[in-house]
C-alpha cells in the first residue's frame, strides 16, 4: 500500500495526490494502482490533481507511466482538476502527457470514462 | 541581461540540494520568494517548476549541490535569480544536453530546455569531471 489513498467509485478508482511527490512514493503508487486496476476489475482511472501547485517532467512521466499501465490492463486514465497555472505552465515546459485523458473535474471524468468504456474501453473493442 | 544597467542582489540565501526531499523544500523555498516580490499565480508557477527541474537535475546527474535564490534588482524592475552548482560529471555536450527529448537518465528530456523556456534569463556553465552551474532568472513584469 502506498501512503496515497485510492478510493473506489462505482468501477472506477480515484486518487487524489494532495503531498508533494518524490520518487519512492510516485513508485509505490503506480504499484497499488496496477495492483488495485486488477483486483478490483476497474475499468477507470481518475487522478485528481486539484492540490498540485506544480506539475514538472517528473510528475508528467509518472502520470504517462500510470496511464500506459492501465492502458494494457484496459482501464482508461483521467486526469481530473489541473489548475490554470499549472495547465500554462505544462504546455510552455513542453510536456504534452500524450495518452492522459483530461477533464475539469471528478464529475465530468467519471462520464469521460464511461463514455470511453461505452465506446469499446481502453484498448479500443468492446468485450463480449 | 540589459546591459549597461547592474543588477543589484538584494537579498540571497543557500540551501542545499541533495536529495528528493530537498527538491520539495527548493520548490517551497522558491515560491515564497516569488510570493514575497509580488509575482502572481502564472509567474510563480513557471518558475517554481523552472526550479523543480533544474532541482532535480542537480540531484540526479550532479550528485547533489546547491541552490543560491537571489532577489535581484536591474535599474527598476525586480526578479528572482536562482543559481544551481554541482560538482559532478559535468556535461560533455551542451548543445545537446539543451535539446527537447535528449536524456541520459531515462526521463523526458525536458528539464534543461523545459526550464529555459519557463525562464526570462537562463544559462548553463559545465566542465567534464568538475560540475555544472545552471543560473535562471524571471523578472516580476
Amino acid at each position: 500500500m502506498s501512503e496515497i489513498p485510492v478510493l473506489k467509485i462505482g468501477d472506477c478508482l480515484l486518487v487524489s495526490i494532495q503531498v508533494d511527490m518524490h520518487d519512492r512514493l510516485a513508485m509505490e503508487l503506480q504499484d497499488d494502482l496496477t495492483n488495485r486496476i486488477v483486483s478490483e476489475r476497474a475499468r477507470g482511472v481518475m487522478i485528481d490533481i486539484s492540490s498540485l501547485e506544480i506539475v514538472d517532467s517528473f510528475i508528467g512521466r509518472m502520470l504517462n507511466n500510470i496511464a500506459a499501465m492501465s492502458r494494457v490492463l484496459d482501464a482508461v486514465t483521467v486526469v481530473v482538476g489541473m489548475r490554470p497555472a499549472v495547465a500554462i505552465t505544462l504546455v510552455e515546459l513542453g510536456l504534452s502527457l500524450t495518452g492522459v485523458r483530461t477533464a475539469l473535474n471528478v464529475d465530468k471524468g467519471l462520464a469521460l470514462i464511461k463514455s470511453i468504456d461505452d465506446a469499446g474501453g481502453a484498448l479500443g473493442r468492446r468485450e463480449g | 541581461m540589459t546591459q549597461g544597467v547592474p543588477l543589484v542582489v538584494e537579498r540571497g540565501e543557500t540551501v542545499a540540494v541533495r536529495t528528493s526531499d530537498d527538491v520539495v523544500r527548493v520548490r517551497q523555498a522558491v515560491r515564497a520568494r516569488a510570493i514575497e516580490i509580488g509575482f502572481g499565480i502564472v509567474d510563480q508557477t513557471k518558475l517554481v517548476t523552472a526550479a523543480s527541474e533544474i532541482a532535480r537535475n542537480t540531484v540526479d546527474y550532479g550528485r547533489g549541490g546547491t541552490l543560491c535564490i537571489e532577489i535581484v534588482r536591474e535599474g527598476t524592475r525586480r526578479g528572482v535569480q536562482l543559481t544551481f552548482a554541482d560538482n559532478g560529471p559535468g556535461i560533455a555536450d551542451l548543445t545537446v544536453a539543451m535539446t527537447d527529448g535528449y536524456t541520459t537518465g531515462g526521463g523526458l528530456g525536458l528539464g534543461l530546455s523545459g526550464a529555459k523556456r519557463l525562464s526570462n534569463e537562463f544559462s548553463i556553465e559545465s566542465v567534464p569531471g568538475k560540475g555544472t552551474k545552471v543560473t535562471l532568472a524571471r523578472w516580476k513584469l
